[in-house]
C-alpha cells in the first residue's frame, strides 16, 4: 500500500484547487446574495432576503431568465439536429475519411470564441456579407435588419459555437456501439431505418443527453454572443449579472441571480446524469 | 422440447440427393492484396448440419459473413434454391446468424431480443407473443424473459441468441463459433443440446469452428478449410478414415505421415514396406496411431510387422499414446488401451489398407 506521505502529497493539490477555485468563491457568492448595498455604495454585511424578493418582484429578471432558457433550448435543439447526423455519418459511413472529418469538426474549437462571434457580426450586419449578397442578387432591396442584433443572431452564433460540444459525446457513444449489434439487427430482418430507430438511437441516448446538456448549459450562461450580436432584444441573464457586478454596482443582487442560476444548472446536470445512467447498459 | 418448424422436423439424417438448399459457386474474396477465399464451391442440403472447420485465418468466418450478407464476394454466386442470394441485402435473406459473442441488444429484455425479428417483420402481436414463448421454452429460458442480457450468464446468452435466430424460422442458420466463449464442461453439454435441437427443428445449420473435436461430434458433414481453400468435404467418419490430404489427416485427429517410394506395387518408407495399388513414384500415406498394434504372435501374412522401441508415452485416460522409434530411426506414434504396460522393445504390426494414400497439401507440412 501507499505511504501516508505519498497519499497526502497526491490528495493535496486537488483539495487546494477545489477549495481556492470552487468552495471559497461559491461561499462568498452565497454570502453576498444575502447582503445589501447602502445608498453610499458600500456593501452592508447584514443578512437579508431582499435580493431574492427583488429578483421575483422585478419582471425583467425572470423575463430575461426565461428568454435565456428559450435561446438555450433552441441552441440545444439545433446543435443536436446538426451534431447527430454529423456524428452518425462519421461513425458509420465516413470510412477512411473519418479522421479527417473529425479533425475538421474539432479545428473550430481552436479558434478564439471572440473571433468566431465577430465573424458572424461581419456576415450578418447591414453592410455584412449576407445582406450585400442578397441585395446583389436582387432578392432583397434593403438590408434585412433582423439578422443582426436579435435573438436570431444569438441562436445562430451559439449553435455554431456549441455544435461541436453536442457532436463529441454523440460521436463517442456511437463509436461505442459494437458493429455486431448493427449486423445482428440487419440479420434479423431490420431495414437500415429500423436498425437506426430500434438499436442505434436507443444506444446513443447517453451521448445525446450529454450533448444536450453541454449545449444548453453552456449557452444558458453565455454573455459574449448576446453582448456582441444580441442587441436590446437579445439580452441574456448573464448580461444582467455582468452589469450588476459592473456599472450598476449591485453585487448582492448579481450574486443572488448567479446563485439561482447555479442551482438551476446543478439540477440540470443531476437530471442529465440520471438519464445517462438509465440509458447505459455497460 | 417444442417443435419450431414441424413440417420439416425429422429425426433421420438429411438426404443429400435432392436439390441443395444452399449452393456456393466459385466464391472468391480478398482483403486488399490478401486472398481470403479462393474459388470455394460448397452445397448445403435441407436439414443438414454442415461444419466449416479451419484454423484462425482460414477464411471460415469470412465465408459465413458472405452467406449472411455482411461481406460481398469478389466473384462467384450464392444461391438458395432458385433464388440468387448474394444480390440481396442481409435483411432480405432468409438466413439468421448466431454471432460469436451473441450480439444481444443490451437495451432490450431477453423476450424483446427474441421478438426483435418478428417485430421488425410486423407480425401480429398475438402470433409473435406465442412464438417468442415457444422459442424461449425451447431453449429453457422462459424464467428469464424479463431479464436484460447483462444480467444473465454466457451460456444463457448463448441460448437466447439461438432462440432469437430460430424464432424467425430461417431456411438456414449460421453459427459463428458460438460455443468458443463457454468453458469446457458447458461447451460439451451445449454441443449435445445444439445437435439435438438442430435435429428437432430440421433447419440446416452452417456451423463455423476451429475445434476439430466439436466438428466431429456435431456435424453431418465437415468442410475443412485451409488458407481460403477447401481441403476436403465429407462426413466426420469419412474424413477421419479416408483423409484426402496430409493436412486433413493431421488436423482431424492424430496421424503418422509416411513419405514412401512406390515401385511395382510396393511402397517403401525406410525399413517398412507394404503392398499398394498406386503407380510408381513418391507417395504420402497417413497411418493412424490406433492402427498400429502390438503383434499378436500368430504371424498373419496380411499384416506388416516391424520392431520398435517405446521412447516416450503419454497417458490420455482410456488410451495411451506411445512414441515408437524403429530400428532405422523412423519415429511413429501408436495408441494402445491404457494399462497394457507396453515398454521396451516391441514387435508391432499394421494392415496395409490402413495406410491411406493422401494428397500433399500445397505448402510444406508441419511435423513432416
Amino acid at each position: 500500500m501507499f505511504s501516508r506521505a505519498y497519499r497526502t502529497a497526491i490528495t493535496l493539490p486537488p483539495l487546494v484547487w477545489v477549495l481556492v477555485f470552487l468552495l471559497i468563491p461559491y461561499a462568498l457568492l452565497f454570502c453576498f446574495s444575502f447582503w445589501s448595498v447602502s445608498p453610499a455604495q458600500s456593501i452592508v454585511h447584514s443578512w437579508t432576503f431582499d435580493n431574492y424578493r427583488e429578483l421575483l418582484r422585478v419582471n425583467v429578471y425572470l423575463q430575461t431568465l426565461f428568454r435565456s432558457m428559450w435561446i438555450a433550448a433552441r441552441v440545444m435543439l439545433f446543435s443536436l439536429l446538426l451534431g447527430y447526423p454529423l456524428a452518425y455519418y462519421l461513425s458509420f459511413h465516413a470510412g477512411r475519411r473519418k479522421d479527417l472529418f473529425y479533425q475538421l469538426v474539432i479545428i473550430p474549437l481552436w479558434v478564439s470564441y471572440l473571433v468566431r462571434a465577430y465573424a458572424w457580426k461581419t456576415i450578418l450586419g447591414s453592410d455584412g456579407v449576407l445582406n450585400t449578397l442578397l441585395q446583389y442578387v436582387h432578392l432583397t432591396q434593403h438590408p434585412l435588419d433582423f439578422l443582426l442584433y436579435s435573438p436570431f443572431a444569438v441562436v445562430l452564433t451559439l449553435t455554431h459555437i456549441y455544435t461541436p460540444f453536442a457532436f463529441l459525446p454523440i460521436y463517442a457513444s456511437l463509436e461505442h456501439i459494437p458493429p455486431q449489434l448493427v449486423e445482428a439487427s440487419q440479420d434479423l430482418g431490420a431495414s437500415p431505418f429500423q436498425t437506426f430507430w430500434r438499436v442505434i438511437l436507443p444506444l446513443s441516448i447517453p451521448g445525446v443527453v450529454a450533448g444536450a446538456t453541454f449545449s444548453f448549459v453552456l449557452s444558458l450562461g453565455d454573455f459574449l454572443a448576446p453582448l456582441l450580436l444580441g442587441g436590446p432584444s437579445g439580452i441574456m441573464i448573464s448580461n444582467i449579472v455582468v452589469s450588476l457586478f459592473g456599472a450598476a454596482y449591485n453585487w448582492p443582487l448579481g450574486a443572488a441571480i448567479s446563485f439561482c442560476m447555479m442551482v438551476l444548472v446543478v439540477a440540470l446536470l443531476f437530471m442529465s446524469e440520471k438519464l445517462e445512467k438509465k440509458w447505459s447498459f455497460r | 422440447m417444442v417443435l419450431i418448424n414441424p413440417e420439416s422436423a425429422s429425426s433421420s439424417p438429411p438426404k443429400l440427393s435432392t436439390q441443395p438448399l444452399l449452393s456456393i459457386r466459385n466464391v472468391a474474396k480478398s482483403f486488399g492484396r490478401n486472398p481470403v477465399l479462393r474459388d470455394i464451391s460448397l452445397q448445403v442440403a435441407e436439414g443438414e448440419f454442415l461444419t466449416v472447420l479451419g484454423e484462425s485465418g482460414s477464411g471460415k468466418t469470412t465465408l459465413l459473413r458472405i452467406i449472411a450478407g455482411f461481406e460481398t464476394a469478389d466473384s462467384g454466386e450464392i444461391w438458395m434454391e432458385a433464388q440468387r442470394l448474394d444480390a440481396l441485402p442481409p435483411y432480405h435473406r432468409r438466413v439468421n446468424t448466431v454471432f460469436q459473442h451473441y450480439a444481444l441488444f443490451p437495451h432490450l429484455t431477453v423476450e424483446e431480443n427474441v421478438g426483435y425479428g418478428l417485430k421488425v417483420a410486423k407480425l401480429p402481436k398475438e402470433q409473435s407473443v406465442s412464438r417468442v414463448e415457444q422459442a424461449l421454452a425451447m431453449v429453457k429460458m422462459t424464467a428469464y424473459a424479463e431479464f436484460k442480457p447483462g444480467k444473465i450468464s454466457g451460456g444463457q446468452q448463448q441460448r437466447v441468441a439461438l432462440a432469437r435466430a430460430l424464432v424467425n424460422r430461417p431456411r438456414l442458420l449460421l453459427l459463428d463459433e458460438p460455443l468458443s466463449a463457454l468453458d469446457a464442461n458447458l461447451r460439451r453439454q451445449m454441443q449435445v443440446e445444439l445437435k439435438s435441437l438442430q435435429r428437432e427443428v430440421g433447419i440446416a445449420f452452417v456451423f463455423v469452428t476451429h475445434d476439430q473435436e466439436e466438428a466431429m461430434v456435431m456435424s453431418d458433414r465437415i468442410a475443412l478449410l485451409r488458407r481460403g481453400e477447401l481441403e476436403q468435404v465429407a462426413s466426420p467418419r469419412e474424413i477421419y478414415s479416408h483423409p484426402a490430404t496430409a493436412y486433413a489427416a493431421q488436423f482431424i485427429g492424430h496421424t503418422n505421415l509416411l513419405t514412401a517410394e512406390v515401385s511395382r506395387g510396393i511402397a517403401r518408407c525406410k525399413s517398412l514396406s507394404w503392398p499398394v495399388k498406386l503407380p510408381d513414384g513418391v507417395a504420402l500415406f497417413s497411418l493412424r496411431p490406433e492402427n498400429i498394434r502390438v503383434a499378436a504372435g500368430n504371424t498373419d501374412s496380411d499384416r506388416i510387422g516391424f520392431r520398435g522401441k517405446v521412447i516416450w508415452q503419454a497417458f490420455h485416460g482410456a488410451t495411451e499414446l506411445l512414441q515408437i522409434e524403429c530400428i532405422d530411426g523412423l519415429l511413429l506414434s501408436m495408441r494402445t488401451a491404457s494399462g497394457q504396460n507396453s515398454r521396451g522393445n516391441l514387435l508391432l504390426e499394421f494392415s496395409p489398407e490402413d495406410a491411406i494414400p493422401v494428397r500433399k497439401s500445397q505448402e510444406a507440412e508441419k511435423g513432416l
